[in-house]
């Protein structure tokens, strides 16, 4: 299911002194099956454009299709969107409110009119998806859970709707790196098992470095970078200048270019780095460079 | 050496103590924070680092063993709010931590509470600001400012308290990476120039690194603690306790293990394209 915006402006407030342009002419295609990250800071615009792929914003100007469907319609079901595109807000565990574990998780379904068996599933299959088991916290009450437990109870209710698109915004920001580690494999597992679409919002330049197909860089409202991990952090003067920065391998290998080492600057994992640095040492060894 | 401004002495601590849901959350810690320390504590959630925390300015009681603050005893119920002058103290949500409607008005809470002359309390707030670098702001409404300014906001709070000690619980947690930033370089410049020592407990491991000391909780215990230097050069140690290390120190790490020469705990990009470049 494909994602796509045309020229898409969003003034916020508009037509008053507090009146803020949040996005700029933006157009941009998420294809089915990729796995964008979303990087650029706070205020360049980056939770306003989720806001529209499914349509808890509207554009101020231009158009927003998903799957096909142009959500600025009059006539479109903004509800069936809202099932197909799921939405994981920051700190999601605030909006826990269930008596149960599965109470919170089965909210969504129940109110999609899904029947009671059916639901049941979706709660097990959810619960199972964020690596929580079902038989021993399905009665609990999710405010006993441990902050990382909480969190992944809050992306099962999202979960059990089954969405064909999953929008996380920082859905670590707080954790722990071994929480963190957690939640960001079971979405990568989501993505690679099931299919699913996913849009990370992240801060983290090493996490979207290992995990994304694709990165879309944002400032001041707009595009700034959009391709490959390797495309992208290749711009390291760019990011820099923007404060954004690259992983810290891949600013490595390039310091140690600029200081007359030949070594691949294209490199974004610890494993590619620790490969390139011991072929160009040992070729250093030998003399040959 | 000076005398420690805080020392726990054989500290245990539990949560619900005599109920079915006893839990022991600090476990024999004896440790000694000096005046003028930059002291970073590192662990997961749960390792006991916030109890810790809270030990620092009698939040806190031991269960058995004893904190002391410039000499004086935590469990001393008469002596809590002397201490707790000594010893500030800033928590992870920036929105809990602010009470009144503008930044110049929620710094001079605290001098306000101890019945300090109006003339002083304005000397102090100034000065407090200037010292967070949020001078600009102090008639600003709290809830306008970013997350970074909130907390340098929350931080000027304690400063204007004049504290010998601030603890942060996790003040940058829930900060994007500007904000982050922004916490960061407050405090090592409170720390260099005011000479205020910093207890920063955290578990973002970039934040360790410029520390003099880090102390690294696990399981209510300490479980290593030394320069960041020592610390970064137990990468197996780490790994067991499930603490990321950053990027570089891990690369180093591989590359010495094939054989390269390379000193133990590199913990910055420029010393180890300094040293391969050697």
């Amino acid at each position: 299911m494909s994602i796509r915006v045309e020229n898409l402006s969003h003034i916020y407030n508009e037509g008053t002194p507090m009146a803020r342009v949040a996005l700029r002419d933006v157009s941009l295609t998420i294809e089915d099956g990729e796995f964008i990250g979303l990087i650029g800071h706070t205020g360049s615009g980056k939770s306003t454009l989720i806001q529209h792929f499914n349509g808890l914003l509207m554009p101020t100007e231009g158009k927003v299709y998903v799957d096909g469907v142009d959500l600025t319609h009059k006539e479109t079901s903004l509800r069936a969107v809202r099932q197909k595109v799921g939405m994981v807000f920051q700190y999601p565990e605030h909006q826990l409110f269930g008596e149960t574990v599965y109470e919170d998780v089965a909210f969504g379904p129940r109110n999609a009119g899904i029947d009671e068996e059916e639901v049941a599933q979706r709660v097990k299959e959810a619960l199972e998806w964020v690596g929580l088991s079902y038989e021993a916290l399905k009665d609990h009450s999710p405010f006993e859970l441990s902050g990382g437990q909480k969190r992944r109870v809050a992306i099962a209710g999202v979960l059990a709707m089954r969405p064909a698109v999953l929008i996380l915004d920082e859905p670590t920001a707080g954790l722990d790196p071994e929480g963190s580690a957690e939640i960001l494999g079971k979405i990568h597992d989501l993505h690679r098992r099931r299919g699913t679409t996913v849009i990370l919002v992240s801060h983290s330049m090493e996490d979207v470095a290992r995990l994304c197909t694709r990165l879309i860089v944002m400032e001041h409202g707009g595009v700034v970078l959009d391709g490959t991990p390797k495309e992208v952090f290749s711009q390291v003067d760019r990011l820099r200048e923007m404060g954004l920065g690259v992983p810290q391998v891949t600013e490595v290998m390039h310091e140690l270019r600029s200081r007359g080492l030949p070594v691949q600057t294209d490199v974004l994992t610890l494993e590619e780095a620790e490969a390139e640095l011991l072929r160009v040492l040992e070729l250093r060894r030998h003399g040959t460079v | 050496m000076a005398e420690p401004l805080i020392r726990f002495e054989e500290v245990h601590f539990k949560y619900n103590a005599g109920t079915e849901r006893e839990w022991a959350a600090l476990q024999d810690i004896t440790l000694e924070i000096y005046p003028g320390e930059f002291v970073a504590v590192l662990g997961h959630n749960g390792s006991g680092k916030s109890t810790l925390a809270k030990h620092c300015n009698a939040l806190l009681i031991p269960s058995a063993g004893k904190v002391y603050v410039n000499g004086l005893d935590t469990s001393d119920e008469t002596r809590v709010w002397e201490i707790r002058q000594q010893i500030g103290m800033v928590f992870q949500n920036p929105d809990n931590q602010l009470v009144a409607t503008t930044v110049e008005e929620d710094v001079a809470f605290g001098p306000e509470n101890l019945g300090i002359p109006s003339k002083e309390i304005q000397l102090r707030v100034d000065e407090a600001l200037r010292a967070v670098g949020m001078e600009e702001y102090r008639l600003h409404s709290p809830h306008q400012l970013s997350g970074g300014q909130k907390q340098r906001v929350a931080i000027a709070g304690m400063i204007s308290m004049r504290p010998q000690c601030i603890v942060l619980d996790e003040p940058t947690a829930m900060l994007d990476p500007v904000g982050r930033r922004e916490v960061m370089e407050t405090i090592h410049h409170l720390n260099k120039t005011e000479n205020i020592t910093i207890v920063h407990i955290t578990h973002h491991m970039d934040e360790v690194i410029d520390a003099d000391r880090v102390v690294i909780m696990a399981g209510g215990k300490i479980a290593l603690q030394g320069t960041p230097k020592e610390v970064f050069s137990q990468i197996d140690l780490l790994r067991r306790l499930h603490l990321d290390v950053p990027q570089v120190t891990d690369l180093a790490h591989r590359l010495k293990r094939h054989g390269c020469s390379l000193p133990e705990g590199i913990t910055k990009v420029d010393e180890l394209v300094m040293h391969l470049c050697q």
